[in-house]
């Protein structure tokens, strides 16, 4: 079980992330994008993910990741990120239910160059019970 | 309305050209590597089998990822996408050796001033794959 506690907390990741010309242009040639100049949209769930995974398999609140869904995304999109930003990730445990014995996490990230907010995104996540 | 250029106009109710994606292993290592999701269910067969799942599947983020692509062509380049949001409502299924389809298609649902709201669709072997599939974008 997730620790209940864990809701309503916002972790900051401890490390700052530069986002280089080559992860842009790995994720864009996947899409088939040429334009590499700005990352594609859901470019920031390579940052936002690795990030969640560090908060919430943290003991102290006790997801599995290994049976994790991901149920829905929302990405708010201020500008595009480019290389060289410096993202400092902050995640947001918002709400916590448990339904048909699985449960479902509603997380927050936002991404920050400097103090500019880029990005918002919200992930709903589900351990499956 | 909005006028786009040439003789194309949109208004709310316009239907975008539709757009097929193909999706193999391959496409889901490189994605795999590219966002750093290495869950096996997206890799590995015997895996995927094991927790229940009825092949490999793709992760649902390279289904959005390749949605998006088809809404950043729409708008003028990735820089036009302001929001995007979808539910992962089913799995793509991808078997070994298969290519299986992505097709994704929108309509238009809101103009205001210079933003647009598309109302997406994707599906994979006819079954929709991405639910309340929404984008905001400027052009």
């Amino acid at each position: 079980m997730i620790n209940p506690d864990s809701v309503g907390r916002t972790f900051t990741g401890a490390d700052l992330v530069t986002v280089t010309q080559s992860e842009i242009d790995n994720f864009a040639a996947v899409i088939g994008e040429n334009d590499t100049r700005v990352a594609p949209p859901t470019f920031s769930i390579r940052i936002s993910l690795s990030q969640y995974e560090n908060i919430l398999t943290q003991p102290e609140i006790g997801v599995d990741w290994t049976r994790l869904v991901h149920g829905d995304q929302k990405f708010e999109i201020f500008r595009p990120i480019i290389a060289g930003d410096i993202l400092r990730c902050s995640a947001t445990i918002e709400t916590l239910r448990v339904a048909a014995g699985n449960e479902i996490i509603s997380v927050r990230s936002d991404l920050h160059n400097g103090p500019e907010l880029v990005v918002s995104s919200w992930s709903t996540l589900v351990v499956r019970g | 309305m909005v006028d786009i250029g040439g003789a194309r106009v949109i208004e709310v109710g316009t239907i975008l050209p539709v757009k097929v994606f193909y999706l193999d292993r391959a496409l889901l290592k490189a994605y795999a590597d590219a966002s750093g999701d290495q869950n096996p269910i997206h890799q590995n067969e015997e895996f995927a089998l094991s927790v229940g799942l009825p092949n490999v599947i793709a992760h649902g983020m390279l289904t959005m990822a390749l949605t998006g692509k088809y809404v950043s062509d729409w708008a003028g380049g990735s820089s036009a996408v302001k929001e995007f949001s979808a539910r992962f409502v089913k799995p793509v299924i991808v078997p070994a050796n298969e290519k299986v389809d992505l097709t994704v298609s929108a309509t238009v649902v809101e103009i205001d001033g210079g933003r647009i709201k598309l109302d997406l669709s994707a599906t994979s072997a006819g079954i929709k794959v991405l639910g309340m599939a929404k984008a905001v974008v400027t052009r």
